[in-house]
């Protein structure tokens, strides 16, 4: 694998591939001194054309926990109102020679379009409401670890699936694990035609008990400012999962921040079922494996991990 | 000399050619020929039909073999951006027209939404004046409905008549104001000139990027509804029926739409539509690659409404084939798909497209495509293109049998933001005369003087 663009560029194989990569760095994370070799030497750039604090520092971390050189590079604002074309940020950036680019874009597939203009490796850290893969398998690791196998588990997806990277990526990645996905939410936030996913859609939390595991997705402000709900207080009383909705057999996630009292309520975030804090903490050995997958893996042609050579691929 | 094309076209008048196109097979609907013949062309005039062979020519006459191919009248393409003035980048009067006669046309019509926009009459004739300097074919212009395409004040239209005016349009935009467009429809009256319409309402078209379906839904993409074009051809054609008014309707891309303007049509309203090759031939599917070269305005859509719309064009709902040409620079469109301009090439790979991919399987007739082309010329009140005896030589030869790569070897337009590159198709234009004029040679076609 020389890139990681998207859920639906891999197969269960694949995924299970990273997910078994990043359960044998969840023993290093343990360790005192959380540090591998593998990486040194090669130079990994973070490019946040977004805002992320979780994301760019999950990645950050994950790539000094492989003793890469990580530069963070955040053109958001300056460079864009210099109006300089993200062709040629990047083609500037791939003059320092990096290995791998970890990319964060407002606009669908470019991702995809950078790793035409690039010699580096690339990894969609969020691509536009496209996809947010790394998101989805650490998504994945978090559930496998906590239920098992996802085959013929029930997953609720609820929230503006409109707007939510993490939702198409997560529908992907659940319905390849073996998943039964289900996608609810105001039906101005849910798009036409997302039954093409492979997700059944319901417009009403009525069935939620039905759920083995319920996702909750962010429910951000300017929605309510674009009128696609009439008011926050409608939205919470129509979707907000909270203990008299949830029963207790049933995992809750939420990819964060979680806005406390409107899409979750305050007692169920704190509740044992929420594995909101795991799914962070599998963030960073989700992207060591990815990383590691695309610049150190059997297919890449890289040096091998432990033989860390004057690399500047 | 006299011009040999209409009054409100302009191009460089060049000297008019003499030529003898011999044993092409002839095809015009329109002056219903379907035969292999000799074609003599005279002082940019056609002078005479003969049995092949049989036509004689003065000495020194330029002698084509047509022999194998296929001689048509030329296309008249009534939608295509020729980005002058202030888009000089994108392309200009002389690529324009270039590409235009590359593709086997004859005429072509200029939108107005250039920089500044076409919406005053000294604009219009400077451009006239332009033309008539750079354009290898006629090209005629449609200035806007409204000034700046704003939607709120009409343009001076009786001065732009009277400055060459074929009619007028807001192309880019629609006029979302029922009342507005009933005011340039009721001045028509005074006028004249057809009103040409992009149909497509913002309140539900929004920030879209593509068609609202199950790709825009996979993509994370904003969509297009289909209504957002079809309720506007419903509404405005509801006005040209009750003002009795002359509408046409630009590159029709939904189900919907085709459904509207045929039920405009029963109902008595005088109302037209165009169909462009990306619609009869591309589905939302192409998007799936994130490929700017698939973003245009409309979208393209889904298989069921590619099939109305080629059906919409064989029964005649739809009278012509549009290219709605729209050349973007490769650094504005080497952008994420979401932040790239709207809009495809077509001048150059029109007519090859268009038989490759519908006439060779069977979907539509040659001499039907053949009409198509040309019908625009009708739906802008010019003079039909027509291989008859004394009419201004205006044809295009074409090797059917010439299979292509679409930009291997480039392009006579300025830009390359062609839907169809990278496809093989068959039908290659050899040679171009418009207005009496060669406009276009291809370049390995060896012409040999007598």
């Amino acid at each position: 694998m020389r890139h990681l663009l998207s859920i639906e560029d891999l197969d269960r194989d694949g995924i299970e591939r990273i997910l078994a990569r990043a359960a044998s760095f969840a023993e290093v994370s343990g360790r005192e001194i959380k540090k591998l070799p593998t990486l040194r030497g090669r130079r990994v750039l973070n490019l946040f054309y977004e805002n992320s604090t979780r994301t760019r520092s999950s990645f950050e971390i994950a790539a000094k926990t492989l003793s890469a050189d990580v530069t963070n590079f955040s053109p958001s604002g300056s460079s864009v109102e210099k109006g300089e074309s993200l062709k040629d940020t990047v083609q500037t950036l791939s003059a320092y020679d990096p290995a791998a680019i970890v990319i964060r874009h407002p606009h669908a597939g470019a991702a995809a379009l950078v790793s035409r203009w690039t010699a580096a490796s690339i990894v969609n850290a969020g691509d536009g409401k496209h996809e947010h893969p790394t998101q989805a398998l650490l998504d994945v690791f978090t559930l496998t670890r906590r239920i098992g196998s996802l085959d013929g588990k029930r997953i609720w997806i609820v929230g503006d699936v409109e707007h939510s990277r993490v939702a198409r990526s997560d529908i992907q990645a659940f319905t390849k694990m073996g998943a039964h996905v289900t996608v609810c939410g105001p039906p101005t936030l849910i798009p036409r035609g997302i039954e093409a996913l492979g997700c059944d859609v319901r417009f009403s939390l009525e069935d939620l008990r039905e759920a083995d595991v319920v996702y909750t997705l962010r429910m951000q402000n300017e929605r309510m400012q674009d009128a696609f709900v009439p008011s926050l207080r409608e939205y919470v009383a129509q979707y907000q999962v909270n203990g008299r909705r949830l029963s207790p057999r049933q995992v809750l996630m939420h990819p964060g921040p979680v806005n406390r009292g409107v899409e979750l309520s305050g007692d169920v975030v704190d509740s044992p079922q929420a594995v909101i804090t795991a799914q962070v903490e599998a963030g960073v050995v989700v992207r060591m494996a990815v990383l590691y997958e695309i610049l150190a893996g059997a297919r890449s042609g890289a040096p091998a991990p432990a033989t860390p050579g004057p690399v500047l691929a | 000399m006299t011009a040999l094309h209409d009054p409100r076209l302009s191009s460089i008048d060049g000297p008019p050619a003499d030529l003898v196109i011999r044993r092409a097979h002839v095809l015009d609907p329109n002056a219903s020929i379907d035969a292999p013949h000799d074609v003599v062309v005279r002082d940019g005039r056609i002078a005479e039909i003969a049995a092949p062979g049989s036509a004689e020519a003065p000495a020194g006459t330029e002698e084509v073999d047509g022999e194998g191919r296929h001689l048509f009248p030329g296309f008249v393409d009534p939608h295509v951006h020729l980005r002058t003035p202030g888009q000089e980048h994108k392309e200009d009067l002389e690529t324009g027209t270039r590409a235009a006669a590359a593709g086997g046309y004859c005429a072509v019509v200029a939108m107005p939404n250039t920089d500044p926009v076409l919406d005053s009459a000294p604009l219009l004739r400077s451009l006239r004046d332009q033309a008539a300097r750079e354009a290898r074919i006629p090209v005629g212009f449609m200035p806007a409905i409204t000034v700046g395409l704003r939607g709120a004040v009409m343009t001076e239209m009786a001065e732009l008549r009277a400055e060459g005016a074929l009619g007028f349009t807001d192309d880019g935009k629609p006029v979302v104001e029922a009342g507005m467009l009933r005011k340039a429809l009721r001045y028509q009256k005074l006028v004249g000139g057809v009103i040409a319409l992009h149909e497509e309402d913002p309140s539900l078209s929004g920030d879209g990027v593509m068609h609202e379906g199950a790709v825009s839904a996979r993509l994370g993409l904003a969509g297009i509804p289909s209504l957002s074009e079809s309720t506007m051809v419903a509404r405005d054609a509801a006005l040209a029926l009750d003002e009795d008014a002359r509408v046409h309707f630009q590159h029709l891309s939904a189900r919907e739409s085709v459904e509207a303007v045929a039920a405009a049509k029963a109902a008595g309203a005088k109302v037209s539509g165009e169909a462009s090759p990306h619609h009869l031939l591309l589905t939302d599917e192409a998007v799936l690659s994130l490929d700017t070269r698939m973003k245009m305005n409309p979208p393209l859509r889904t298989e069921a409404d590619r099939q109305a719309v080629i059906a919409g064009l064989r029964d005649g709902t739809l009278e012509c084939i549009a290219t709605d040409h729209a050349p973007h620079a490769r650094d504005e469109k080497d952008v994420p798909f979401e932040a790239a301009p709207m809009g495809t090439t077509g001048l150059e790979t029109a007519f090859a497209a268009v038989y490759t991919e519908l006439v060779k399987p069977g979907v539509l007739p040659l001499a039907l495509v053949v009409e198509r082309l040309t019908a625009g010329a009708r739906l802008m009140d010019l003079p039909t293109p027509r291989i008859a005896v004394g009419e201004p030589a205006n044809v295009c030869l074409v090797d059917l049998a010439a299979r292509w790569q679409v930009g291997e070897a480039g392009y006579e337009s300025r830009s390359e933001n062609c839907c169809f590159a990278g496809r093989t198709f068959e039908g290659r234009v050899l040679l171009t005369v418009a207005a009496g004029n060669v406009a276009y040679r291809e370049r390995s076609f060896a012409v040999s003087a007598a």
